[in-house]
């Protein structure tokens, strides 16, 4: 574990323009992930999970986004310094993501065989036949069926779960560094979300890629991943070990989404004890005030809360949380 | 297999609507007002009742009108259109004469508007708030809202009159003569100002349909994917989205071929094109009900092989319709 970082994200800022003035969706984040490390980044909807992946991959659509200040380092070079032609070299290559919804995800008029290949010729310079056979060696990897076959299929003649598993196979067909995974199973069964986590474990193992997970779901994060990275409001609350964040959490942000996920709950006493809810919703980006915007929702709000945004404290070993009540019990 | 036997399917469901067709036109132009021979006497400055009679007879026109019916259905099963007595000549010939320079002018108008508007559209959708946006929108909407006649009349003032670039009628000079190539430039001269005129609606009902698919495909999620996988925005725009966006633009292009034809009577009567619809136009005002039936059934023969084309062809574009 004391491998440098392959993507590192520092000081990351992004704002939007909109029609009142520019909004700030992500606040100075800061996160890392190492090669074959598995991160999480977890958050209720609207919290800047999504724009810090599409952010890291450079698709914000500009305008209205602009990655205002920061750097993604991706084996030491920063992203942000490269151009649009340049940064097509990376993505697909070396930086490959895969989206929520695989029935949206590919392209409905095109066979999967072509929508595969096509990133392998895109940035491995193969010919088409070759792609082609590398495109049905990459679905046999992620264990789809009769591939031969179903690269002269589209789309629609496959199920849900099969469309992820090209996506994972055309988004690795090019062995990249790291993927990242926006909420891979969140529109699939349960049943068949625990297959996709089982293949991209294995697959993470054979390439050694580094995956961030982004999902809501604290129990995913539990089971699939090594740290996490908690967010709230475009800001990162909390970082840490998995297990640490799960049974020691510093944030009361953290402590309510843990609360909100029903088999994390250790201490169960009685068998059907009722979830708990976060009372309130997510607050308005463009009505931030520049102090923790959690401060509303938040059941251990104090006098500092109102006056100043805490910073980052680390309380642990790789464990770090950005909250005046995480410092006082210090 | 499938396929074959949904192409049975709707060859036969289009025979009958032909049929229907048919019979509609029979009797609408049987219930107007104005017979053939009452324009025949007028021309002729008058005849006798018993010759007046004598032509009704010979048209078969004094038969009940199931009997005209039937028997005109049965000579069209035969292939047999009747003559033209204006022209007097058999209607097939007349209107085989004419089919070709329709259909080039047509055809020529279809492909300028859905090339020219999908091309229009793709790029305005691309920066929807630009200035080249606006002017698209612009051009759209007044290619639009003139008459067909006025934007021809407009055209032929300005790129025939005062800046004499194009010819202001017919499809060939008269008296050239000269090899296959110098013939084809010479029509394709003239065919400039009637195809533009025809395609000026089209294009802006075309260019406003691809604007708005094409912005509606690039929010889609498959193109993020594509974007995502680095390829170059000419290839996700031109070859991820357009195949997705051009389907609407293909609909509204099968669905108005129709109204295209019918635009082209007009174009072709300002141009003096010699093409069906030139001479429909006259087959009208001459009350030539055997050659204006025959015209409006090839009309409506081509409307249905396009209607037909268009469903095919948009079974090759998406895969999702089997």
């Amino acid at each position: 574990m004391n491998k440098e970082p392959i993507l590192k994200i520092e000081d990351l800022c992004v704002d939007f323009k909109t029609r009142t003035g520019s909004v700030r969706v992500l606040h100075h984040i800061n996160l890392s992930v190492k090669a074959g490390e598995s991160i999480g980044i977890v958050g209720e909807s609207g919290c800047g999970k999504s724009m810090t992946a599409l952010a890291t991959m450079q698709l914000i659509p500009t305008p209205p986004g602009l990655i205002s200040e920061g750097s993604v380092l991706l084996k030491g070079d920063d992203l942000l310094k490269l151009n649009e032609i340049q940064m097509r070299d990376v993505r697909g290559n070396e930086i490959s993501m895969i989206f929520q919804e695989p029935m949206t995800s590919l392209n409905p008029v095109f066979k999967i065989g072509m929508q595969i290949s096509e990133n392998i010729i895109r940035h491995q310079g193969k010919t088409k036949k070759e792609a082609q056979e590398l495109s049905v060696a990459m679905m046999r990897a992620v264990k789809i069926p009769g591939a031969a076959r179903l690269i002269k299929r589209y789309p629609h003649e496959l199920s849900g779960g099969m469309r992820q598993r090209v996506m994972i196979a055309m988004a690795l067909s090019c062995q990249p560094s790291v993927l990242i995974a926006d909420e891979p199973t969140t529109a699939l069964d349960v049943t068949v979300q625990a297959q996709i986590f089982d293949l991209l474990r294995d697959v993470q193992q054979d390439m050694g890629t580094a995956i961030i997970l982004i999902t809501h779901d604290m129990g995913v994060i539990a089971e699939n991943t090594q740290r996490v990275v908690v967010m709230y409001a475009g800001h990162k609350f909390e970082e840490g070990p998995v297990d640490e964040i799960i049974h020691h959490p510093k944030h009361p942000y953290t402590r309510g989404l843990i609360r909100c996920t029903p088999h994390l709950k250790k201490n169960m006493e009685h068998e059907r004890e009722e979830l708990s809810e976060i009372p309130g919703i997510v607050p308005d980006l463009s009505r931030l005030d520049g102090l923790c915007p959690f401060r509303p929702r938040c059941s251990e709000k104090r006098r500092q809360c109102d006056e100043q945004m805490p910073q980052e404290i680390q309380t642990g070993d790789g464990h770090f949380v950005c909250c005046w009540a995480a410092g006082e019990d210090q | 297999m499938k396929f074959f036997y949904s192409l049975i399917k709707k060859v036969s469901y289009s025979l009958l609507l032909l049929l229907a067709v048919i019979v509609l036109n029979f009797l609408l132009l049987h219930i107007a007002p104005g017979d053939p021979v009452e324009t025949l006497v007028a021309e002729m400055g008058g005849a006798t009742p018993e010759l007046i009679a004598q032509l009704r007879s010979d048209y078969g026109l004094d038969k009940s009108f199931p009997h005209q019916l039937l028997n005109y259905i049965l000579r069209m099963a035969k292939g047999d259109l009747g003559m033209s007595f204006t022209y007097d000549q058999p209607v097939v010939k007349l209107i085989m004469g004419r089919l070709a320079a329709t259909m080039i002018l047509v055809l020529t108008a279809l492909m300028l508007a859905v090339f020219l508007g999908t091309i229009l559209g793709i790029m305005a959708a691309q920066k929807p708030k630009s200035f080249f946006s606006g002017f698209v929108t612009l051009i759209s909407l007044a290619g639009y809202s003139a008459p067909v006649f006025w934007t021809g009349i407009m055209l032929l003032i300005l790129f025939s009159y005062l800046v004499p670039i194009f010819p202001s009628f017919g499809m060939y000079e008269v008296g050239s003569s000269g090899n296959m190539l110098s013939y084809f430039l010479d029509v394709l001269h003239h065919l400039v100002l009637p195809a533009l005129t025809l395609a000026s609606i089209y294009l802006a009902v075309y260019s406003r349909i691809a604007r708005a698919s094409m912005m509606d495909v690039l929010g889609s999620d498959y193109i993020r994917t594509a974007r995502s996988k680095g390829l170059s925005e000419r290839v996700v725009v031109y070859k991820h989205a357009l195949k997705n966006a051009v389907l609407p633009v293909i609909t509204m292009a099968g669905l108005q071929f129709s109204q295209l034809i019918a635009g082209a009577v007009v174009v072709e009567t300002v141009f003096s094109w010699p093409g069906m619809g030139q001479m429909a136009f006259e087959a009208i005002l001459r009350r030539d009900h055997t050659l204006l039936l025959g015209i409006l059934f090839f009309s409506t023969l081509i409307v249905i092989v396009v209607n037909l084309l268009t469903d095919m062809s948009y079974r090759l574009l998406d895969p999702r319709i089997k």
